[in-house]
């Protein structure tokens, strides 16, 4: 339950910060740290135009996609509290459950007819797909290190041990910050601030979404960005009582929002061809965890 | 005994009586026939589940010897399945065969057909003597190539019956080699004697003999590199009978291979093994090339074989997990294989019919000139969505159930394994992840183009939805896949009897399979049940803040571009341009291109084939080479008779001849050993 607080209160500033970030270092006062908020608000306050293409599809889909976010955020734990549902492979759970998020906001892309949003559902399903293999390795090895397979078992035996786990760590963060830079369709795979939409991913999908539905898909977005945000803490904090774990929830994900700022600043997007192959690389980064975790176990010998 | 009668009895009446009925009135008989056998088989098949072996014996002929029969639980999980895909598919076949109204013999006999692919697999699962199996499995494979070609005015359905019957033999080659040699070794055919055979000789004779059941098996079921028939037979074939096929004709492999495990005492570790290898690639390769087919029957073709690769790969831990000992991985694969089984036959069945209902309304497969018909037949692509959640194994549908029970398999594997089967485990569960991710590629691209958008060819005619006695089967498929979705729990206890086939009873040493299952899916199902509640808060939510709110109608967001056509669509080819270039080396696609280009430009073309590069090693280039070996000799048939009656004298002076000369013969091999 704490996990839940935790995600909804980081959620609510992360976009804020990289949004800050970008500002302060492109020069520009730029908005406030809440204005992402405000945004959505607003959102939910408008009226919706709908596209005469459309069927029921595109107007249940961004319910369901936020709806499966919401879920997957229920699975996150924080330390030594569990989340509000846990059980074990629940990692296999939360990575599905995305997935039926993912689906309908394909094909509510493809819903439009518009050749645009056909493009960029294209390649979100490419890039989902080989963004998973990476977080299933990662998970599975430190099943495989702990010998549990449920997300807060997982994390809070990992550092029970050995002090190499903590390199695993690093490893781990750099791969679950690539997938939920994929996932949210950020830097380097995706500029959500480009004003082409044949070099958009994610926005180019909800071009077509407006209003209350535009709201939804913007308030999972920043969710999203907050779980993966929660994972990599919680790759840190293991047993660590509340005074400490708490403060270093934040201070991470802000560390993490900055990070993600300073990063859109001063990067170029990748091109869009060799995304693939880019994230492809995240699964090999993942198993080079599961060689490290091997290493620990002593398995080569 | 009777009722075992009156089963056989039934389908003899059935063709007896259809060459005095009328058309209309043989659909019914056979479909009632059909029925009245579901229930006799369904009677023994519930009993069978709740743990009673129910066995009959006849006393047979000379040739076959004793003909025992035997329903046990795996037979009951398997006769379960057939029936309920036969129920739905006979319903649906009645109302899509009545395009065909005026092809009366055809009618008649694809009744017959229908009717003989039902008894010969409910046999099939039964029968305990290995002639009578060979005698059935030829009666379902005869009559399925049949089936194959319905319409059979097309020259691809007569080509596809035909690979379908070759290959079918194939596989009947390999049975009797593995029967023929049991039989040989112990003089008995009854299946007991594969027991006893192979439990006398440890070592490498049970993993040869079950290797030899393996590849016919694989040939039926689909497994790469035997599956090149599937791909043909599935879309030439009507689609109730696709449907079938896909949902119990291939399961009938699977079925081979399970009983082949209980039977074959050898090496499970081993065995586990080379199904887990076969089923990994079997589920990648399926997919991969599934994702470029732009034929609709032929894309869920492909799926099939990536899904006979998941419900293997549950089948290969399972025999791992009686390798090592390890019941709970046994029990999690075989109880996932046998689930996955079961939900494969629901979804699959349920997207073939339905892109059966695309057919009879737009007549095309093609899914590049589909398009938008979700407004036209919403009914259809709501059908078709469901399925095509749950075989991407997305949750709360079925198919997320099995391929869960899979993956916990492969973690509990994973505890205290060494190095290579880890290295297995991960390989396998990356393969699985890849098989979720590229299905969801697949089939947003098959939703998304078939239903979705505007229609991007112009009928000539009014394209509506099915009448509802059409769609009343696919219901009832639509509500198994939500059902096991959500309440997985009663299937999986039904599922107890048939996995404790396999992992022995020590059910009083360890926990019952019942607890371990409920343990590990309980929660599952309270997470699912909870997602499905967030969904509908959500839309509660949405509903009362959106309820004074103004919806305005507009056109799609075109970039300032205000006449967009139909055609500027993205398309089923661009869709999965990516993932090509990627995969290339996998694929093998031709393309022919012609610019245009000039002053005053003539039409420009581009067109992309798309074929099977295994197919082309494999089957096309032996064929070609064999074709060039026996071209040699085709001065032998050069069509003047003289020659072909010397050939006759010389063959019959030679057989004369060869004992004459038989005794010289030996005198001289005797000869040159002395020497």
């Amino acid at each position: 339950m704490l996990s839940l607080i935790l995600i909804i209160v980081a959620a609510a500033f992360f976009t804020g910060v990289i949004l800050r970030v970008k500002s302060i270092a492109s020069g520009r006062k730029g908005p406030g740290i809440f204005q992402p908020l405000k945004d959505v608000a607003r959102l939910f306050k408008k009226g919706v135009v709908y596209s005469e293409t459309t069927s029921f599809i595109f107007q249940i889909a961004p319910t369901i996609y936020f709806s499966s976010v919401v879920m997957a955020m229920l699975v996150v734990p924080f330390g030594q509290s569990k989340g509000f549902v846990s059980f074990n492979g629940d990692f296999i759970f939360f990575a599905y459950v995305l997935g039926l998020g993912k689906f309908f906001s394909i094909i509510s892309a493809m819903d439009t007819g518009s050749s645009f949003e056909g493009m960029g559902a294209s390649r979100e399903a490419l890039y989902s797909m080989f963004a998973e293999p990476a977080f299933f390795i990662l998970m599975g090895s430190i099943a495989l290190l702990t010998g549990f397979t449920s997300f807060q078992e997982m994390f809070a035996a990992f550092h029970i041990g050995s002090y190499i786990s903590y390199a695993l760590a690093i490893l781990g963060t750099f791969v679950l910050m690539m997938v939920a830079m994929v996932e949210n369709s950020r830097m380097p795979i995706d500029d959500p601030k480009t004003h082409l939409e044949l070099t958009m991913v994610h926005e180019v999908m909800i071009l077509d979404n407006s209003g209350f539905d535009l709201g939804l898909i913007l308030t999972a977005g920043y969710l999203k960005f907050a779980i993966y945000g929660a994972l990599v803490v919680n790759m840190f904090i293991g047993m660590f009582p509340y005074q400490y774990s708490i403060p270093m929830f934040f201070v991470i994900q802000l560390v993490l929002a900055t990070g993600v700022g300073l990063i859109e600043s001063f990067m170029a997007r990748f091109r869009m061809s060799h995304n693939a192959q880019f994230i492809f690389v995240l699964t090999s980064v993942s198993l080079l965890i599961f060689f490290g975790v091997l290493l620990i176990l002593g398995k080569f010998a | 005994m009777n009722l075992v009668n009156i089963f056989l009895a039934i389908p003899v009446l059935v063709f007896v009586l259809i060459p005095f009925l009328k058309v209309k009135g043989t659909g019914i008989v056979v479909f009632l026939a059909v029925i009245s056998n579901i229930l006799l088989s369904g009677y023994f098949a519930l009993q069978a589940l709740s743990g009673l072996v129910i066995e009959f014996s006849f006393p047979g002929s000379l040739v076959t010897g004793p003909v025992n029969l035997r329903i046990d639980a795996l037979s009951g999980w398997f006769i379960m399945i057939i029936n309920f895909v036969f129920l739905t598919g006979g319903f649906y076949g009645l109302s899509y065969l009545k395009a065909y109204h005026q092809q009366k013999n055809n009618l008649r006999m694809h009744g017959i057909v229908f009717l003989l692919i039902h008894s010969a697999l409910i046999s099939l699962c039964v029968v305990q003597n290995s002639i009578v199996f060979l005698i059935s499995w030829e009666i379902m494979a005869l009559s399925g190539s049949l089936a194959v070609m319905f319409e059979h005015e097309k020259m691809a359905a007569i080509k596809a019956g035909q690979n379908y019957l070759i290959q079918s033999h194939f596989s009947i080659l390999f049975l009797m080699i593995g029967f023929i040699w049991v039989a040989f070794k112990t003089g008995s055919y009854d299946f007991a004697a594969i027991t006893t055979y192979s439990a006398a000789n440890p070592g490498g004779i049970g993993l040869v003999l079950f290797l030899c059941f393996f590849i016919a098996f694989a040939i039926k079921a689909g497994f790469v590199p035997f599956h090149t028939w599937l791909p043909y037979a599935h879309p030439a074939a009507p689609s109730h009978i696709s449907g079938i096929m896909s949902g119990v004709m291939i399961k009938i492999g699977i079925f081979g291979m399970l009983r082949m495990i209980t039977l074959i005492k050898c090496d499970y570790y081993s065995i586990g093994l080379i199904i887990l290898t076969f089923s990994v690639i079997s589920g990648l390769y399926g997919v991969m090339l599934a994702i470029m087919q732009h034929n609709l029957k032929k894309l869920l073709a492909y799926h099939s074989i990536e899904n006979i690769g998941i419900i293997g790969m549950g089948i290969g831990i399972g025999c791992i997990g009686l390798g090592n000992g390890n019941y709970l991985l046994a029990s999690l694969g075989f109880a996932g294989g046998l689930l996955h089984t079961l939900n494969h036959a629901l979804f699959k069945s349920l997207l073939f019919f339905t892109s059966g209902n695309v057919y009879q309304a737009t007549h095309t497969l093609h899914i590049e000139h589909l398009g938008g018909l979700i407004k036209k037949m919403p009914q259809t692509a709501l059908l078709f969505l469901i399925a095509a959640i749950a075989i991407s194994g997305i949750p709360p549908f079925n198919g997320f159930i099995s391929e869960f029970i899979i993956y916990s398999g492969f973690y509990n594997w994973m505890q205290g394994s060494l190095l290579g089967p880890l290295m297995a485990i991960i390989f396998s569960v990356l393969a699985l992840v890849l098989i979720g991710g590229l299905a969801m590629l697949c089939f947003t691209k098959a939703f998304g183009i078939v239903f979705l958008g505007n229609a991007r060819h112009q009928f000539h005619h009014e394209i509506k939805e099915v009448p509802f006695l059409q769609l009343l089967p696919l219901y009832l498929i639509a509500f198994f896949i939500v059902l096991i979705g959500v309440f997985p729990q009663f299937f999986l206890n039904t599922l107890s009897q048939p996995v404790q086939l396999f992992t022995g009873m020590p059910a009083q040493t360890v926990i019952p399979f019942q607890e371990k299952i409920g343990d590990i899916l309980g929660p599952v199902t309270a997470g699912t049940w909870i997602f499905i509640l967030i969904i509908a808060a959500t839309f509660i939510g949405r509903k009362v803040m959106t309820r004074n709110q103004k919806v305005v109608i507009g056109p799609t967001w075109g970039c300032g571009y205000v006449a967009p056509t139909e055609k500027q669509q993205y398309t089923a080819g661009s869709f999965v341009r990516a993932y090509g270039k990627l995969f290339k080396p996998f694929l093998s696609v031709t393309k022919t291109e012609k610019e245009v280009h000039g002053i005053f430009p003539t039409g420009g073309s581009y067109e992309t084939h798309f074929y099977d590069s295994l197919e082309k090693y494999l089957i096309d280039n032996p064929i070609a080479a064999y074709k060039w070996l026996l071209g040699r000799f085709s001065f032998l048939q050069n069509g003047r008779l003289q020659f072909y009656i010397l050939y006759g004298i010389v063959f019959i002076a030679a057989v004369i001849c060869v004992p004459l000369i038989y005794d010289q013969v030996v005198l001289f091999i005797e000869f040159i050993k002395q020497i």
